[in-house]
Order: structure tokens, then C-alpha cells, then sequence
């Protein structure tokens, strides 16, 4: 029961709870109080995360594995973000209560915590997205193969974007009037065109087919007939 | 987030060798900033910004007596509506805003026209900051450095990468959600005195208390997945987190696309619109019932091609194709958009690179 | 191995090796792509297009001192993309007078947030005070329930601002009881939670209540595509969105310092132009590569 009971109980009374708070103002500020469990519930996953994190690691590092020395740093980092940010040092006082302590902003340029953010953490979190710009050139390169009628498909759609995105639609097909009957062979016209005509129904079937699946599996899941989220035995 | 590690042969344990360069990066840094009056690469700037607050009073026409923290300047003090409360020292900070070097050298220039006049700003060269974008600029060429191959370097700066992002993510749940709607509601005195001085007093303080012990169950439930045994129990909040998203998304799937979108694509076929020479004829328009016959084709193609309960032959088969085509065209689409997206990206950290560290283009 | 292959021209031969290439000097020709135009300064003029107008329109459609809020839902990550639709969207915003409410639904938005605040609406706009003319209410774990709760009681998922002030004594926030009463909502947004989940949770369920004006970035702007514009009234798609939209802003209303940090979404489609250039080029040497090879003894697939 308390693996497999409750557990479908928790889940199919908050669901419909939810879904009550939708339709009748009387049950909506049981649907805050949800909703704000949520946001602490959120919060506490963060700190799961990190917990966990900090576990393997710390297994990596007594175990000596090798790059365990790569373990230490990150734990290092971890704590020291936390002493910086639970501490609030080198924060600036509250304005209106400069005299309590904690209440100070934690996260602005003064503080050490904002430092860490604005020189290591944010150049860091971007240069690791900026590799993809290589990763998907070699990958054009490589694998981009027009090797049937859809793959050629594809192709040309992403040559007309990828060109009608950029200056290069005004130089390749920018004399063609935009009001002469042959204004659809002007790039950007192209672009548009397949954007919010073609991609678009074809995205807006692939959002009809989610939201069905969504509907399926939520149902499903109020319902007690998904399980697949319960421990096993 | 995206991994690029690969298993290689580099970097099997600690090596000297980021150590080293990082150690060579930051005396470049020293260097450039102390030998040069005006440094090659990067120095920050930051105007200093002095605050004062002062305890002050204001009794009310009805007797009642409140306080707050004023700067000197208020209208409210300098009127003597509100009295400074005797016995309190004032408390003095400085706040460090960047600025630009052109700001720099504008108040300068303004300094050495007129001299003996008081500068109406403060602005200095900082440090710190200065450090910073060196510390940035390693760190970006250091991730880049993963393009040649797997090497000390980028490990280092790939640990300190998850170790911070760790950190900041708890302490920012901690302070944002756990102290307003846990502590506060749990030690709503303790938590007035020490964290959030302006928080006030709930109406209904018992049945605060009770529904945060909800979410501290949950969430103790949830940090028990930690624990060497019984790690099961962690379920219960698991149950709680799929219920309300389930909850949700039985209304907005319906709500937000299932109906709008079908509505969306049930579009007259044949579209007669206002004549160019005359706006009260109205005329066959060519391309509004091509592009409804598009939406048309294209959404009722694609979901046939979805049902995989009916074999794709005969008619359904050629429809589905027709799908195909369609999603091709979308995911053509949607790969432009992403290539274009990532090269951005890059142009971010070149532009940082350029112009922040080395002060060129 | 190729060489017993008797009719082999050059050009042949070359596009056959070219197959082979250290993937190391394809990211040279990107680092390159981008560097060169970015040293150069190489830069276009932009025609804007249908969807940045509309959200041009959108935003101009609410009356002037009108309610705005705003949402970053984004990270550095994708601050190439979406720091100058957030510039642009928070200088014309300020420039129409609106009064704005800042939060994030990603943790690292309240930070993208705070320095836009700084570099774009304090630089330009100095009259604007904090509490009467904007607030910043931070990041707030929960992603689509904190928007959901927003739409039945405001001060239940924003108790406080980020400063500690209960948002009922923030003058600005006062009479703000649902997220109903803002007249705009901008989500600037890089993925969950963000564009998508404010159509379904705000804009689907109120359609009257409020403009919803999204930035995107080009990696979910097609998933965005069927809202636009019956359930979302603006929408910038990825870096050309942003500097079309930047170009209309800026005429409109030009930016009485740094008019700098309104060009950043231009400034970079010179790169950009170079890049895509090199990405169309890669893809067709790639094939014709594969199509040298076809057929050679042991040449590849």
C-alpha cells in the first residue's frame, strides 16, 4: 500500500484537484496551494540534484579514480558557491533594512556570488552552447546527404532559410519586384512562405499529435492505469 | 545541458598543465594591467556610487509612531516630516555599477577641461572586474580548446562549470522559493528578524504552518532518494510532481492545442478577398486559398501519416507520403532556424573575446 | 587505393580526399566565417519582415504607461540570440512609457533580467523609479504552475519582490491582483519554460486579457510557429528576428544613449551572413564528395 496505494492516491487527487481548480472558483485556492507546494517541491529538487552531485563525486574522489582531481574541483566550485551565495558575501546591504543582515541582494556585481555569475558561470554556460556551431558544421558537412526525394526536400528548405535569413535573399533575388506576379521567386517570399504556410501546418499537425498524447498519458496517469513511475516488485 | 566529452586518452587524472596555464594567463593579466599605463587588453571600469540610509520617525495624526531607513536627501526628512531617530548610526555602502571605457574617458575629458571643478561621477578602474574578464576570457578559450582535442584544460573548466551551476542553482532556490513560501510560513518570527524584515504578519498563522509541512514532507521525502536504503519512498513526491503537471496539461493540451489548432487549420479553401482597383469588388485571391489549402493538406497529411494503427497503403500510404514531404519541409525549416541559432551563439563569445578581452573590432 | 582507378580526373580525385578532411579545418572555416566579418565590421541594412512588424504592432497596440510583464526565460547560453530582442523590447517598452514587472522562469533569467535593467532601461530612461515604474520580482522555481498561479492570484507565486517588499505595498504592483491585470506579456524565451507554455497557460486561457509578444530563439521558434498569431500576437524568430525588430525600434525611438546596445542583433547578422554561406557550402562538398566516392573501389558508402 504505501508503495502503490498512496502513491496513486497522492497523484490522482492532486490531478483532479487541478483540474477542479480550472472550472469552479471555489476549489481555485486549493489550486494555489498546490501550485505553490510545487514551487518549494521545485526548489528541493535543486537541491536533490546537487546532492547527488556531490555523492559522486565525493565517491570519485576517496576512491581515487582516475580524474578524480577533476571531482575535487567541481566540488570545490560547488561549495564555494554556497558559502558565497547562503552567506550573501560581499552583498550590499537592503536599502530599506540595512541593518538586517540577510536581507542584503545576494546576487548583484558587489557580491562574491555575483562575480562568480558574471565571469565564471555565464562565459562558461555560453561557450559550451557556442561549440555547437562547429559540431553542426562538421555535421553538415558529413552527414547531410541528399540521398532521396527527402532528403533533397529538407535540403532545399534549409538552403532557402539559411540564405533568405541573411542579406544574401537581397543580392541573389532582390530585383525581382515585390508586387510583379513573380514576386513568390524572391527569397524572402520563398522563406516566408514555407514558414508560415508549410512548416506551419506541418508543425501544427505535430502539435495536434502531442497535445492528444499529452491528453492520453495525463489521463491515463490520473487514472491509475500508467504505473510505470512505481518502483518495481 | 549538452555534454561534448568524449572517452579519449588525455586527462586521466590531475596534470600541471591547466594549472600552468592558467597561472601564465593571470601574470599576462598582472602585466598588462601594472607595466602599461594604457593596458593592450581589457580593463573594467566601474563608477562608485556611495549610499546612506538614516533611521527616521514619523508619528501620525493618530499617534501611531513608524519607522523606516531614508536617505538624508529624502523630501520626507528634509520637510521634517519625518525626524531622524536619535542614537542610531546612519549606514554608509557603495554600490559598483559598470561602465564603459568611452564613459571613462568622457568624465576625464570633462575633468581635465575643467580643473578644480568637483567630478560629478567617480569612476575608476576596477580590479576585480578587470580580473574577471580575464578569468572569463581563459575560461571561453579553455571550452574552446575541446575543438583540438580532449585535453586538462577544458576538464578543468568543465568541472568548475558543473560544481558553480550546482551551487547557484540551490542557493537560488533557497532564497527565492524555499524562504518565502517554507521557512517563512514555518518561523514566520524568525524569519521577519533575520531574512525578509518587511514580511507581514499572516492572518491565518496555523494553517500557514500546516500546509508548509506538505511540501517539507515532500521535499524530505524527495532528498530521501539519497539515502542508502529506502530510497523508494521518494515515489510519493514523484506522485505529487506527475499529478500536478498531469492535472495541467489535461486542461492546456485541450485548451491550448487540440482545439485553437484544429480551429486553426479548418480554414475556407477558396478565399475571395477586396479587389486591388476596387475594395467593395470582391475577387478570387490565388494565394490566400493556396496557402488555406496548404494548412489544409499539410496538417490532415501529416497526422494520417501519425496513425500507425492503419497499414500506410493504397491511399493512406500515398497521403502519408504527402505527410512526409510536409514534415521534411518542417524539419528543413526547423534546421535553418537551429544552425542559425548555434552560429549566433558563437558570435556572442567572438564578440566578447574581441571586444571586451582584446579591445580590437 | 584510388589510384588503380583508371579514369580519375583532379577535380575528382580532390573532392574524393576532401571527403577525408580533419574535421579540425571545418572549424577553422566556422571560426573563420565568423571572426573575419566580426574584425571587418561587415554589416547589412535590414528590411524588416511580417512577423517582426506585427510585434512591433502588438507592442505599439497597448495604450501608452500601459502594464508590462516580463518574463526571461533564458540563460547566457543563449544570450547571443535573445539579449538583443530583451534590449529591444525593454527600450521600446520604456520609450512608450509602460510600467514593467520583471520575473523569470529559468533560474539564470532573473540575472539576464537585472543587467538589462542596468545596460538598456536605467541607461536610457533614468526617470525610470523602482517600485513605481518597474520591479524586478526574480526567478521562480515551478516552471508552467508558476505561471498557471499567476493567472488565479499573483502575490500566491510572488509573494515578494526580490528586494523583500511584499508586493502589495510596491506602488506598482498594488492593484495587481491576477495576471490579468498586465496588458502585455513579453517572453523572451530559449525552451521550456517559456513562449510555449505562456500560450498555454496565459494566453489560452485569457485571450483577452493581455498581448502576448514572444522572442525566440531559432532552435524552438518553429515549435512556436501555429500560435502565431492567433494565440500570440508578436513573435521574433531567432537573430533576424531580433535585428529586424531592432531596426523598426530604433527608428521609432532612438535611443538617447548607447544606441550601441540597439545594434547588437545587427551587428551580428554580418557574421551570420558569412556563416550560412560556409554552412551551404559544407552540405554541398559534403554530397559532392559522396557522389565522387560512389562507385570508386573502396570509396566511401
Amino acid at each position: 500500500m504505501f508503495k502503490r496505494g498512496i502513491p496513486i492516491a497522492i497523484l490522482s487527487l492532486t490531478g483532479t484537484l487541478l483540474v477542479a481548480a480550472h472550472f469552479s472558483p471555489m476549489t481555485q485556492s486549493w489550486g494555489e496551494v498546490v501550485l505553490n507546494w510545487f514551487s518549494v517541491v521545485a526548489a528541493i529538487t535543486a537541491i536533490l540534484g546537487a546532492g547527488n552531485l556531490l555523492l559522486v563525486n565525493l565517491e570519485k574522489i576517496s576512491s581515487r579514480r582516475p580524474g578524480w582531481a577533476y571531482s575535487a574541483i567541481t566540488i570545490a566550485a560547488f561549495a564555494a558557491m554556497l558559502v558565497f551565495g547562503f552567506l550573501k558575501i560581499g552583498a550590499v546591504p537592503n536599502p530599506q533594512n540595512p541593518t538586517v543582515y540577510f536581507a542584503g541582494d545576494y546576487e548583484t556585481r558587489e557580491s562574491a556570488y555575483g562575480w562568480m555569475y558574471e565571469y565564471v558561470m555565464s562565459p562558461l554556460t555560453a561557450t559550451m552552447f557556442a561549440l555547437l556551431a562547429f559540431y553542426v558544421a562538421s555535421a553538415a558537412f558529413r552527414a547531410f546527404r541528399a540521398k532521396n526525394i527527402e532528403a533533397n526536400i529538407l535540403l532545399v528548405t534549409a538552403f532557402i532559410i539559411l540564405l533568405a535569413r541573411t542579406y544574401a535573399a537581397e543580392l541573389l533575388t532582390g530585383w525581382v519586384p515585390k508586387d510583379s506576379a513573380f514576386f513568390f521567386v524572391r527569397l524572402d517570399a520563398m522563406s516566408t512562405g514555407v514558414i508560415e504556410h508549410v512548416a506551419t501546418a506541418g508543425m501544427r499537425a505535430i502539435t495536434i499529435g502531442i497535445a492528444l498524447g499529452a491528453l492520453a498519458t495525463s489521463l491515463r496517469f490520473m487514472l491509475g492505469i500508467d504505473k510505470s513511475y512505481l518502483p518495481r516488485s | 545541458m549538452s555534454n561534448p566529452t568524449t572517452p579519449s586518452g588525455g586527462a586521466k587524472g590531475p596534470s600541471p598543465v591547466a594549472m600552468i596555464a592558467l597561472l601564465l594567463f593571470l601574470l599576462a593579466a598582472v602585466a598588462d594591467q601594472t607595466l602599461f599605463s594604457e593596458p593592450y587588453f581589457a580593463r573594467k571600469y566601474v563608477d562608485l556610487k556611495s549610499n546612506e540610509r538614516i533611521q527616521a520617525r514619523h508619528t501620525g495624526a493618530d499617534g501611531e509612531s513608524r519607522t523606516a531607513w531614508l536617505e538624508p536627501t529624502d523630501q520626507k526628512i528634509v520637510s521634517g516630516e519625518w525626524k531622524p531617530v536619535e542614537g542610531v548610526d546612519p549606514v554608509k555602502w557603495t554600490t559598483r555599477p559598470a561602465v564603459t571605457e568611452k564613459e571613462y574617458e568622457a568624465v576625464q575629458a570633462e575633468l581635465a577641461a575643467n580643473p578644480g571643478t568637483a567630478p560629478t561621477r567617480t569612476l575608476e578602474a576596477s580590479p576585480i572586474d578587470t580580473l574577471g574578464v580575464w578569468v572569463a576570457a581563459f575560461l571561453t578559450l579553455a571550452i574552446f580548446s575541446f575543438l583540438w582535442r580532449d585535453n586538462p584544460v577544458y576538464k578543468v573548466a568543465e568541472s568548475l562549470l558543473v560544481g558553480v551551476s550546482a551551487g547557484y542553482w540551490m542557493v537560488n532556490g533557497f532564497w527565492t522559493a524555499l524562504v518565502p513560501k517554507l521557512i517563512a510560513p514555518l518561523a514566520p518570527g524568525f524569519t521577519q528578524s533575520n531574512l525578509l524584515p518587511d514580511l507581514q504578519a499572516s492572518s491565518t498563522p496555523g494553517l500557514d504552518f500546516a500546509l508548509a509541512l506538505v511540501p517539507l514532507t515532500l521535499g524530505f521525502l524527495l532528498l530521501w532518494r539519497l539515502a542508502p536504503r529506502g530510497g523508494w519512498i521518494s515515489v510519493w513526491p514523484l506522485a505529487f510532481i506527475i499529478g500536478t503537471t498531469a492535472g495541467l496539461k489535461v486542461i492546456s493540451s485541450v485548451e491550448a492545442d487540440l482545439l485553437p489548432q484544429s480551429l486553426e487549420a479548418m480554414k475556407p479553401l477558396v478565399v475571395f478577398s477586396p479587389q486591388a482597383d476596387d475594395a467593395a469588388k470582391l475577387g478570387f485571391d490565388f494565394w490566400m486559398s493556396l496557402s488555406s489549402l496548404v494548412g489544409v493538406v499539410g496538417v490532415l497529411s501529416v497526422l494520417v501519416y501519425f496513425f500507425f494503427s492503419v497499414e500506410h497503403k493504397g491511399a493512406v500510404g500515398k497521403t502519408a507520403r504527402v505527410g512526409i514531404w510536409f514534415l521534411m519541409i518542417t524539419f528543413g525549416s526547423a534546421f535553418g532556424l537551429t544552425v542559425m541559432g548555434r552560429i549566433t551563439l558563437l558570435s556572442q563569445r567572438f564578440e566578447f573575446l574581441f571586444t571586451d578581452w582584446l579591445r580590437i573590432g | 587505393m584510388t589510384d588503380q582507378t583508371p579514369h580519375i580526373g583532379p577535380v575528382r580525385r580532390l573532392l574524393v580526399r576532401l571527403g577525408d578532411i580533419d574535421r579540425r579545418w571545418i572549424y577553422l572555416s566556422m571560426a573563420l566565417a565568423v571572426a573575419i566579418p566580426m574584425l571587418t565590421g561587415l554589416s547589412f541594412p535590414e528590411t524588416p519582415g511580417k512577423m517582426s512588424s506585427a510585434t512591433f504592432d502588438a507592442i505599439e497596440s497597448v495604450p501608452a504607461g500601459a502594464k508590462v510583464l516580463f518574463s526571461f526565460d533564458y540563460d547566457p547560453a543563449s544570450e547571443g540570440e535573445l539579449q538583443p530582442m530583451a534590449n529591444a523590447f525593454v527600450h521600446h517598452c520604456a520609450a512608450r512609457g509602460h510600467k514593467m514587472a520583471f520575473m523569470a522562469l529559468w533560474p539564470l533569467g532573473k540575472q539576464m533580467a537585472e543587467a538589462t535593467i542596468d545596460s538598456i532601461l536605467l541607461a536610457n530612461h533614468p526617470q525610470y523609479r523602482y517600485g513605481e515604474d518597474y520591479v524586478q520580482l526574480g526567478y521562480m522555481p515551478g516552471f508552467e504552475t508558476v505561471i498557471k498561479g499567476l493567472t488565479t492570484n499573483f502575490a500566491s507565486q510572488y509573494p515578494l519582490d526580490v528586494r523583500g517588499t511584499p508586493i502589495g505595498n510596491i506602488p506598482l504592483m498594488s492593484d495587481v491582483k491576477t495576471l490579468q491585470d498586465f496588458d502585455l506579456i513579453v517572453t523572451v524565451s530559449a525552451g521550456y519554460a517559456g513562449a510555449k507554455e505562456w500560450v498555454q497557460y496565459a494566453k489560452s486561457t485569457y485571450p483577452d486579457a493581455y498581448v502576448l509578444a514572444a522572442g525566440s530563439t531559432g532552435v524552438q521558434a518553429n515549435q512556436l510557429f501555429p500560435y502565431y498569431p492567433t494565440q500570440m500576437e508578436g513573435l521574433l524568430a531567432a537573430v533576424k528576428g531580433a535585428a529586424e525588430y531592432e531596426t523598426l525600434v530604433a527608428a521609432a525611438y532612438p535611443p538617447p544613449a548607447h544606441p550601441e546596445r540597439l545594434e547588437e542583433g545587427r551587428r551580428r547578422m554580418g557574421p551570420q551572413f558569412v556563416a550560412h554561406l560556409l554552412m551551404i557550402g559544407l552540405i554541398v562538398l559534403g554530397n559532392a564528395s559522396m557522389f565522387a566516392a560512389r562507385g570508386m573501389k573502396g570509396g566511401r558508402r
